[in-house]
């Protein structure tokens, strides 16, 4: 799959390295490019620095052609907003995106987005391992 | 009406103290302390701090009765998602973003925000009337109704010198308002006035007959 992430923190950074570890082809996207260092050595992808919500940006990453497109910056604002531009603009198949907000989450949820809080996600992970494990 | 601005740099100061004046009951939500100690030294308590993206905050807001929404921070994703928040989670009837990136103006329209206002635009046609080369400057969108108001200047070797109003084919839909001509009052633009080198003539059209008002008018 040709898949481009925006946000090359720790998660895009690693959901990075296994994709293209599997023969995927990644392009990555961040406005900083010491970001990259996170990046293994042996990474086969594209690195890009620019700013995601930009559509010119996007289409320099591929966008038109992508199978799918993963938005996980730090900024729910700027996930939501690229996501958006690829979902409705470029007809992404594919559109993910991390919103830490759940009210935000709910929303854009309704407004037929995929979407994933980690808060969410891992406050209930750290409820059932508190009140089911080792029980 | 109730009016909400998000954002209190200062755009949202100066439109919060233009709204106040005309009557309006107006929020500005802000996330700086320092920018709200400011607003409400000098207009009133009429400020919450908080993240105008934040469903809490809007709803602390009142969001649910406000007739408008509007976004003027720094960051086009803030107001974007902003609007969508209050149009969607709190049904508000009109929302109004600014955008500092002008190709963010179709994308927002398209996501269902009712006016986007883009700064770098404004700022450019402001610049653009000021340069003499420049023949066609739009001076207003009305976005829900498809048309604009622009300003033409009749250049010397234009082929509708000297004719008059009524015998010059517009195309459909368009209409001259204003003639504004050096040195006179602006007059109405009425069927007998007759076209001369140098005129500013503002005239009503639908924003995709732009082209075809200009050759109408220049016709070269």
């Amino acid at each position: 799959m040709k898949i481009v992430i925006m946000g090359c923190g720790r998660t895009g950074s690693q959901l990075a390295t296994m994709l293209d570890a599997e023969g995927h082809q990644i392009t990555m996207i961040d406005t900083n490019d010491y970001s990259f260092r996170r990046l293994p050595p042996d990474f086969k992808g594209t690195a890009l620095v620019g700013d995601g919500t930009d559509n010119e940006i996007l289409k320099k990453a591929g966008i038109e052609e992508a199978d799918a497109f993963v938005a996980v910056t730090q900024g729910d604002n700027r996930n939501i907003m690229s996501a958006q531009i690829a979902k409705h603009i470029f007809k992404v198949p594919k559109v993910l995106l991390r919103i830490y907000d759940p009210l935000r989450r709910e929303l854009y949820t309704n407004l037929g987005l995929e979407t994933f809080s980690p808060t969410t996600i891992f406050a209930q992970l750290l409820k059932d391992n508190l009140l089911h494990r080792g029980q | 009406m109730y009016i909400i601005l998000v954002g209190g740099g200062k755009l949202g100061y100066h439109l919060a103290k233009t709204l106040l004046a005309e009557g309006h009951e107006v929020l500005v939500i802000e996330k700086e302390r320092n920018r709200i100690e400011y607003i409400c030294g000098e207009l009133g308590s009429i400020c919450l701090l908080g993240d105008g993206c934040e469903a809490t905050t809007l709803a602390e807001a009142g969001t649910a009765r406000a007739d408008m929404l509007i976004a003027v921070t720094g960051d086009d994703e803030d107001n974007l998602v902003a609007c969508q928040v209050a149009k969607h989670k709190f049904k508000v009837p009109r929302t109004i973003a600014r955008s500092s990136n002008p190709k963010n103006e179709t994308l927002f329209r398209m996501l269902g925000i009712d006016v986007t206002v883009s700064s770098t635009n404004v700022i450019m046609e402001y610049i653009q009337q000021e340069v003499p080369t420049h023949i066609l400057t739009h001076l207003l969108t009305i976005q829900d109704k498809g048309v604009e108001i622009v300003e033409i200047r009749i250049p010397a070797d234009s082929r509708s010198l000297g004719k008059k109003i009524k015998d010059i084919i517009l195309p459909p839909g368009s209409n001259l308002i204003l003639v504004i001509r050096r040195d006179q009052k602006p007059q109405m633009a009425t069927p007998d006035v007759a076209i001369q080198p140098g005129d500013q003539v503002i005239a009503l059209t639908p924003t995709d007959t732009e082209e075809q008002l200009k050759a109408a008018l220049m016709g070269k």
